[in-house]
């Protein structure tokens, strides 16, 4: 296992390093030219020292490397500055925004929990739902209830999220007036009262959100149990006599959930980028508007530097679910 | 003179009652099983028609301006509501230019139809090619595979954004401000989702490969690009079939999503995104200006996902028996 694990993280590494490249060399071989916005009446001599208050001077390799040791070096430095209060990357240079001439890290930091709370808790709410119904239906093939769930979940696969949040928002919101249609992010929940409007406001993204994720995992954790309950372990189970409910929640569920932890893990950077739709539409301030803002503001390292980090979330959950798929079955554990 | 000796009975073959089923007629059968699959199968052309011959019969310009006629709600909306602004004239409602939204709403789901096909048809071709030649030719499996791993690990929404918003000024430069975004959002579209059908189709090369028929075509001296062509690809079409339905899905969502973004089509080219998008201001006055597209694409994707189920039953022959 310990080896298995070892060489999934050496495959890794390479990956990361060519997503780097393909996504530095996307924005670098783009035609646009950050100047481009600078007054004509700005001398040469003048743009060009800009371009290299920008970082722009040096040849296409050289700062490549920069990047890379800015991003996997002189950011985790200041983390662990900031965490333990040393000193390790002082006067290096960060990654800098060129909107905000800050750090680029510093406002990931600032946007990330709104990202977090909402797309977190649309995927723990979308499990929840999902598992129960894909159990049941498929205990129950074929029944009303089956047909019913795949019904649901084809239009969940279908419904675009900036359709069905538009729909939410028209019904919910502006018709019935239950919840609000903006996802306010300045509120303190600090009493009660206040914790109620933090649920009110969430109801509408996570339903979205979780909608989608509900209609794949339930179809997943389905075609998962059908795969087991036909297999011999469960005849025999019935046959010494154990409880109906014993063998479908205990012996079924635990081997048909293998596959399925995989696939949750598997979801969890895709969520991400669907999140960034959703953000737009809730206007919740998350790290999918601030990839959106910097991109109409060609703010070119944080555009870099937010695909990157998407970029890294595919990676590690895919190297997640590889080990715990390996965890869980010993029989894929080929070393 | 010689006696016909009767027969003995296990060995009198009952001559069959009828020429035997062809192929397409079982899949035929096991496809009208699936209601679903009809049911999609049947809207798809109906959405087709409506996009194609919609022009033809609908006498409105999308893009002609009625000044006198704007904002009108849809003929429907008079029934509850009567004080509402309606007229026969445009029995769908105009928006806050005049515009007459049936029209629009044809118009836009010409391009959003047509971007669809040509980037599922552009990942199918790009999908099937690497997946033939990585399971037929064993040296350049191993690289193509990673390959398609390295990309399949990518951001594609975050890298789909980028790639319009940076390559989008010189290409509208170059082609006009249509076509260059026509051409932009097909080619991202399809260069970013071909790796499922190359995954699928490997795996039933290799499978294919094994078998005896493609042994016997070798032992004769055939190519290996005739073997391909004429052994190897019409045994494949079932799994292709079946990924191009998922990749029309994807592509019409994925260009609405980019419209919808703000980095789609110029906002005087409709597409259903793009109407959309345009119309969410004033959802809370116009919901059916909301409607309308939003229905048209989930309709679309649910009739496509379905269809791509019912083909996936019917051309399976391990299920096509029972």
């Amino acid at each position: 296992m310990f080896t298995y694990t070892l060489r999934r993280l050496a495959i890794s590494v390479p990956t990361l390093i060519l997503i780097s490249l393909v996504i530095f060399l996307l924005l670098e071989l783009a035609p646009g030219d950050p100047m481009a916005q600078v007054p004509l009446t700005v001398p040469p001599e003048v743009k060009e020292r800009m371009r290299e208050a920008l970082g722009l001077g040096e040849p296409m390799h050289i700062r490549y490397f920069k990047w890379l040791q800015q991003f996997f070096v002189i950011e985790p430095l200041h983390l662990i500055d900031h965490w333990f209060g040393t000193t390790f990357a002082e006067g290096s240079q960060r990654v800098i925004s060129w909107q905000t001439r800050s750090p680029v890290m510093d406002i990931v930091v600032q946007r990330m929990p709104q990202t977090l709370w909402v797309v977190g808790m649309s995927y723990v709410v979308g499990i929840l739902i999902a598992l129960p119904i894909g159990i049941y239906s498929a205990y129950k093939q074929y029944s009303v209830f089956d047909q019913a769930g795949t019904l649901v979940s084809m239009i969940g696969f279908s419904v675009p999220p900036f359709f069905s949040g538009v729909l939410v928002i028209v019904i919910f919101s502006v018709n019935l007036g239950w919840f609000p249609s903006i996802y306010d992010t300045t509120h303190v929940v600090n009493d009660w009262d206040s914790f109620k409007i933090q649920l009110q406001q969430m109801v509408l993204p996570v339903m979205v959100l979780a909608l989608q994720t509900t209609a794949q995992i339930s179809r997943f954790m389905r075609a998962s149990m059908l795969d087991n309950l036909g297999q011999d372990y469960v005849r025999t189970a019935r046959a010494k006599g154990l409880k109906e409910g014993a063998v479908v929640m205990v012996h079924v569920l635990r081997n048909s959930m293998i596959p399925v932890v995989t696939v949750i893990a598997l979801g969890i950077p895709a969520i991400f980028g669907g999140a960034i739709i959703t953000e737009q539409v809730f206007k919740v301030n998350g790290i999918g508007q601030l990839l959106i803002t910097a991109l109409f503001a060609n703010d070119l390292p944080m555009v870099q530097t937010l695909t990157f980090i998407f970029a890294i979330l595919i990676v590690v959950f895919n190297l997640i679910a590889d080990v715990l798929y390996g965890i869980l079955d010993p029989r894929i554990r080929y070393d | 003179m010689t006696d016909v000796a009767p027969r003995p009975g296990a060995l009198a073959d009952p001559v069959p009652e009828g020429p035997p089923s062809s192929q397409m007629r079982d899949i035929w059968h096991q496809f009208r099983k699936h209601r679903g699959a009809l049911f999609g199968g049947g809207f798809l052309i109906f959405i087709t028609l409506f996009v194609l011959v919609g022009p033809y019969v609908w006498p409105f310009d999308p893009q002609q301006l009625d000044i006198r006629n704007k904002d009108l709600r849809p003929i429907y909306v008079a029934l509850w509501d009567g004080d509402a602004k309606v007229a026969w004239i445009h029995p769908f409602g105009t928006d806050n230019l005049g515009r007459d939204i049936m029209a629009n709403m044809i118009s836009g789901g010409r391009a959003s139809m047509a971007v669809g096909w040509t980037a599922m048809l552009l990942s199918l071709i790009i999908g099937t090619a690497i997946g033939v030649i990585s399971g037929y030719f064993k040296s350049l499996d191993g690289l193509l595979m990673r390959f398609t791993d390295l990309v399949l690990s990518l951001p594609i929404l975050p890298l789909l954004l980028v790639a319009v918003t940076l390559f989008r000024q010189p290409l509208r430069a170059n082609f006009g401000p249509e076509t260059g975004m026509f051409i932009l959002i097909v080619t991202v579209i399809g260069l970013t989702s071909w790796m499922n059908t190359a995954r699928i189709v490997r795996g039933e090369i290799l499978a294919l490969k094994e078998r005896e028929f493609v042994l016997a075509a070798r032992s004769i001296g055939t190519k290996p690009f005739t073997i391909i062509r004429r052994h190897l690809l019409p045994n494949v079409v079932s799994p292709i079939m079946v990924s191009a339905t998922l990749g029309l899905a994807t592509a019409i969502i994925t260009e609405s999503a980019l419209s919808f973004l703000g980095v789609g089509f110029p906002s005087d080219f409709p597409t259903w995104g793009k109407i959309l998008s345009d119309s969410v201001p004033r959802m809370a006055e116009f919901p059916e200006r909301v409607m309308l597209p939003g229905l048209a694409i989930s309709l679309t994707v649910l009739s496509v996902n379905y269809l791509g189920d019912g083909l996936r039953d019917a051309l399976d022959p391990r299920i096509r028996g029972r």
